[in-house]
Parts: structure tokens; sequence; C-alpha cells
């Protein structure tokens, strides 16, 4: 049994590189142990300063969504906002969400929509995975368990435009049934990514070839639009809905965020 | 495993058998069963404690992870046996009945309005969100903390 309160980043690897099992906000982790799981070696890393700090396009793990729904980019603040509660958002951080990796990660699809890259340290050195090489499967990643995820970093420039939404049973305290992000850049390039309808967080190519060429928020290829993005998702059927309205609500989703994208360019 | 911390003003020490949450620490070895055990997974709020100034669910803290850290429950946030504002104004509004989600109610209302100096409604209803009452007495607890 080990446990280690670490106080910065050495600390935190030298604990890893010995087996330690990463604990940052709780709110996945204390869930098992309050299950019965005996994790024996635990790293702390509430305390791990280098992973609170944000510079620019690069988001320390340890932020909490808190911050980011104070500070964070338009639509993953927005995402941020429906994180389960006030309690739960104090505690969790964004480097947790990406680390569980879990399909319904509320986080997950912006990371997806921009292309953001996860960033991870170990003693032997720092790499950086884009999104999709990162998640793997279903609370799979290529994180080694040497290896601490430090930070996420976002691109230099992201989208002007920029939409979240998710559907489930209620407003709050809700785990995600479908979770969409569409950006909206100046010149027409469009971005469609979703989270709960498949292993991993996934973009809809098709949908975002043709969305480049639409720019009225009513137009009639809208239908189309939404038809691609229904099409394009992998969900399945579980205790938290059915993979038909999985699939449709994905569509309906989707046209609605780029309908707003599309409001707010001509506005 | 012995973890040392200030528990409402005093510093404390705990001897806790690893892996268990604060929860767990502060009913079991400290004895103040003012945080309730409920839904043991950040669902209910009826554990939320405040932990180094930030409103959380206590059974989602690891204990041993509270070494050298600030804590308030609900048995710490009155005044030398007098009532917390909220407390009160819970009492005068009825906003208490079977009582188990009092408590988290609580230290949720001493938290937002330590943030908050006057906050709106809606304030009151998100900062609630993470807070579950079985007996539905929501109108009376919100009636209660809008006359704040």
């Amino acid at each position: 049994m080990d446990f280690v309160v670490a106080t910065d980043l050495e600390e935190a690897l030298d604990a890893l590189g010995r087996g330690a099992l990463p604990l940052a906000g709780g709110t996945d982790l204390m869930v098992g142990v309050n299950a019965g799981q005996r994790p024996d070696n635990v790293v702390a890393l509430r305390r791990v300063r280098e992973l609170r700090q944000r510079n620019g396009q690069r988001i320390g793990a340890g932020v909490t969504w808190r911050v980011i729904e104070d500070e964070g980019p338009r639509a993953l603040a927005q995402a941020a906002r429906t994180v389960g509660s006030p309690q739960i958002r104090n505690a969790g951080t964004l480097g947790g969400n990406v680390g569980t990796a879990s399909p319904a990660g509320d986080g997950l699809p912006f990371l997806a929509a921009v292309d953001a890259e996860i960033e991870l340290t170990s003693r032997e050195g720092v790499r950086t995975l884009r999104w999709d090489e990162f998640f793997t499967g279903v609370k799979e990643t290529a994180r080694r368990t040497d290896e601490l995820i430090t930070a996420v970093v976002l691109p230099a420039a992201l989208p002007g435009r920029q939409e979240f939404a998710k559907i489930g049973v209620r407003n709050a305290m809700v785990i995600a049934t479908v979770a969409c992000v569409v950006t909206r850049a100046d010149d027409g390039t469009t971005t469609v990514a979703l989270g709960s309808v498949a292993p991993t967080p996934i973009r809809i190519p098709e949908a975002e070839e043709l969305a480049k060429t639409l720019s009225d928020p009513g137009s009639a290829a809208l239908d189309e639009f939404q038809h691609l993005v229904a099409a394009g998702v992998r969900p399945i059927t579980d205790h938290r809905s059915t993979e038909e309205y999985r699939r449709h609500g994905a569509g309906v989703l989707a046209r609605r965020l780029l309908t707003r994208c599309l409001r707010e360019g001509a506005a | 495993m012995i973890v040392m911390f200030e528990l409402n003003g005093k510093s404390v020490s705990a001897r806790v058998v690893h892996p268990t949450s604060l929860l767990a620490m502060l009913r079991d070895e400290l004895r103040l069963p003012g945080s309730k055990n409920a839904c043991e997974e950040g669902e209910c709020g009826s554990c939320s404690v405040i932990l180094d100034g930030d409103l959380v669910c206590s059974c989602l803290v690891m204990a041993a992870d509270v070494e050298r850290s600030v804590v308030t429950t609900v048995e710490g946030v009155g005044d030398d046996g007098k009532l917390h504002p909220v407390q009160q104004a819970m009492l005068d509004s009825g906003g208490v009945q079977c009582g188990f989600c009092t408590p988290g109610i609580v230290m949720t209302a001493v938290d937002l309005f330590d943030r908050v100096e006057s906050p709106s409604p809606d304030d009151i209803r998100e900062a609630l969100a993470g807070n579950i009452c079985r007996c539905t007495g929501y109108g009376a607890i919100l009636r209660g903390l809008e006359a704040l």
C-alpha cells in the first residue's frame, strides 16, 4: 500500500514510474473505491501546481471544470457548465476527463472538434499525441502507465464560432446520451464532433464537407447534413438510451448547432 | 495511516485504513455524523463539505489526500452555539423535512453566499443542482434561501 501526495511534477512522475495510479479530482476513481476497489498504489495530483497552469492554448491537466466554465474557449466552457454539479466541477479536471476516456466525457467532443493534442510526460520525456491517436477505445487510451497527462494543447487559432450541446434526461447532473460540438471558421471550414455515440469521440468528415458549402441557416441542404451525421455515428443501445435514439439525436443536435453557427456568422 | 489536517478551525489527526474517503474519515473516525452518506458517487450532495475553499462531495475525496488541508463541515459553520444565517433561514422557512439532505444543502448555500453577495433565484437553483432532497422539499428550501 502506497499513497503519495505529490506537490510537484517530479514527485508525481516518480510515483507513476513506480506504478502508481493517478488521482486527480477523484470523481471517477473514488466511485470505484466506494464500490470496493482497492487501488494499492496511488499518487494524488491535486497539489501539483504545474498541472493547474494555463498558458495560452495549453491547458494544464489539473485545471478544474469550474475554472474552464469561466475562462475556457466558448464551446469547452459550455461543456464545462454541463459537467455534474458545482461540487463535481470544483473537483473534476480536464485531464481526468481525458484520462478516464469515457465515451460520454463532456470535454472530449470539443477536443476532437478543434484537433487538440494531449501532452504526456514521463521520466523518459514529453510526447504529444493528437486526440485521435490518444483515444483508442471505451475508456482506453494510448497513455503508458508511467506517463502523466500533463496538458491539453489547443491549436493556436480556434474557430470563431463554436457551439456545444448535449442531450440527457434532465438539465443538471446528467451523463450525456449524445453530445456534440460544431465549429466554423471564417473561411467556412466546419468541424462536427460527437460524444456518447461511438467508443471514442468522433468526427463526421462527410457532414463537414457538405457544411463547408452551406452558408444559409435556412438551407434545405441541412436535411442532408443531418442525415450524414446520423449515418456517420456508431452508437449502441445501453441502459441510458437506444442506438436509434442516439443516431436521431446526433443528427438533430449537429443540425441545431450548425444553424446557430451560421446565424451567428450572418449577424 | 494517520492523516493530519485542519477541521472546523482545529488541527486534527485521524487514523484511517487506506483507501477510504474523507466522508468515512469524518463520520467513522472523527465522529462527525453531520455529513451524510448516501449515494457514494457524487450524485446526491448530502456529503458536501468545503475543502481548501471549494465545495466538494466528501465521498469523492481520498482521505489521505486531505493531509495538510483545511476542511469545513456542517458542524463548523455555526458560531459558538449560534446557527449560521443559512441554517436559521432553512428553519424559518420549513426547509427541513426528514433532514437527511439538510447538511449538504446548508454547506452548498454557505459556499454560495460566501462567493456571491446577492445570488439570484437562478443562482440558488444552479448552486443546488447537485443536492437531492428525496422529500422534494425544494420549494421551502428555495424560499428560505431567497429571503437571505
